[in-house]
């Protein structure tokens, strides 16, 4: 079986990859594309580290083959900052000592990005619903849930 | 391993029935995956069916809804009009998985998965949910209850899919309710799931009703005798009891580490008793 021939736009430019079947949009993000911000940990949808948009749709890249992206748009951590510019997230992360290890905390920036594109005010529930998905094994959760918190107050004063 | 994405129900069927060897049809992907990766699976060909229009439609069709196979939860969330006629039905969907699995799972999925434990399926067949089989013979309707025969088998022949659900017309004064038992609050598989579809008359006496019961036997549990219990009458206590009884003699039940076979026939009976109060609640005020 000839290896499939996969055009997509990843971060806004246009790339295109040869991979296998069994091979996830994860794998060929870090192994082909070099792009490691995405990481590995449970590899089956439960823990979050390798959360990407695709289409701007909130997923596991570890759940996405990677012959279905074909056309379409993933974004992911490498294309949060602008330039050298972090993103308010990333800035309040940092401020708050979000995180420890690291390892979960591309996953739950991305998320976080996409809770914030839809709801510029959640509540502090809102954000735990929405990152339940993100497991962080060393910080915990609330320097990473007033992090997000603190960013959309930010956020919406401009 | 071979991946096909036709653009057409009759070229899904095509490969699934012209193929040898194992197979897996790719909705979202979110237990497929999964079981490739544990080497549970490992088919020869892949049918993903996102790219055929019927399975990602969602429209009102002869006074009901139809969703297709591949419609996700957090598709069936945002829509604007169908958690008001069937809140259990997409509250059952939302629980599945976190905000990114919502993002991929579908409720074709849930139900081929083939587990008794999935969560929209219960909701499914309380709401009277027909799924719409396409095949080498052209299309069938199914109810859903009939989909599934036990764990991970179903009633499908090679070749056959499931490329959408029909939910019937709903008179006033329906609703519906779905809940499930956890240990947790989120991320975690069902030790109980019930959902509960009623319609009530003015006078408040409910005159329909179905009740089904999720991960207390080998496949999703439709509980006529649990219907019947509820049916004719307004809910009051000795009511609720009734059904409480009627849902907990329906359990056939397994032992496990998520639960023991007294603990779950103790709470699907009364899983079934508040999921039919809230889809009272909710009947009453629509």
């Amino acid at each position: 079986m000839a290896k499939h021939h996969v055009e997509a736009i990843v971060n806004g430019d246009p790339v295109e990859f040869l991979c296998e079947t069994e091979e996830t949009l994860l794998d060929v993000l870090r192994e082909t594309l070099h792009l490691t911000g995405s990481k590995e940990g449970c590899a089956s949808g439960d823990c979050g580290a390798c959360s990407v948009m695709l289409d701007g749709r909130l997923v596991c890249s570890c759940l996405v083959l990677a012959a279905e992206v074909g056309g379409r748009r993933v974004d992911t951590i490498e294309g949060m900052a602008t330039g050298e510019t972090l993103h308010p997230l990333q800035q309040e992360f940092l401020k708050h000592a979000a995180l420890q290890c690291g390892i979960c905390t591309p996953g739950v920036l991305v998320a976080a990005k996409a809770l914030l594109d839809r709801n510029t005010s959640p509540s502090e529930t809102e954000v735990r619903y929405w990152l339940a998905g993100n497991l962080c094994r060393c910080t915990g959760y609330d320097k990473i849930v007033t992090a997000v918190m603190d960013t959309a107050a930010a956020m919406r004063k401009g | 391993m071979r991946y096909e994405a036709p653009e057409s129900l009759e070229g899904a069927v095509a490969l699934l029935a012209g193929a040898k060897g194992e197979t897996r049809v790719l909705a979202g992907g979110t237990d497929l995956l999964v079981q490739m990766r544990a080497d549970i699976v490992e088919p020869d060909l892949i049918v993903d069916i996102k790219k055929i229009p019927e399975t990602r439609a969602i429209a009102e069709e002869k006074g009901g809804w139809r969703i297709g196979a591949a419609v996700t939860g957090a598709e069936l969330k945002e829509h604007p009009r169908l958690k008001k006629v069937w809140p259990g039905v997409i509250e059952a969907a939302n629980l599945i998985g976190s905000t990114q699995v919502q993002g991929r799972a579908t409720m074709g999925g849930n139900l081929c998965n083939g587990s008794p434990a999935a969560d929209s399926v219960p909701a499914l067949i309380a709401a009277g949910a027909v799924a719409t089989l396409a095949g080498p013979n052209g299309k069938r309707d199914l109810p859903v209850e009939d989909v599934m025969l036990g764990p991970r088998k179903l009633a499908l022949q090679k070749g056959e899919i499931v490329a959408s659900f029909l939910l019937p017309p709903r008179p006033p004064r329906s609703s519906d309710a779905y809940l499930r038992f956890i240990p947790r609050t989120e991320m975690d598989i069902a030790v109980v799931g019930a959902g509960v579809s009623l319609t009530v008359d003015g006078a408040g006496v409910i005159t329909a009703a179905r009740v089904a019961l999720g991960a207390v036997a080998a496949r999703v549990l439709l509980v006529p005798e649990a219907a019947q219990a509820i049916i004719g009458g307004r809910l009051d206590k000795p009511a609720q009891d009734r059904l409480e009884a009627a849902a907990q003699a329906a359990c056939r039940p397994i032992d496990d580490k998520r639960g023991t076979v007294e603990f779950r026939i103790q709470v699907a009976g009364v899983l079934a008793r508040r999921a039919a109060l809230i889809a009272l609640d909710r009947a009453r005020s629509n």
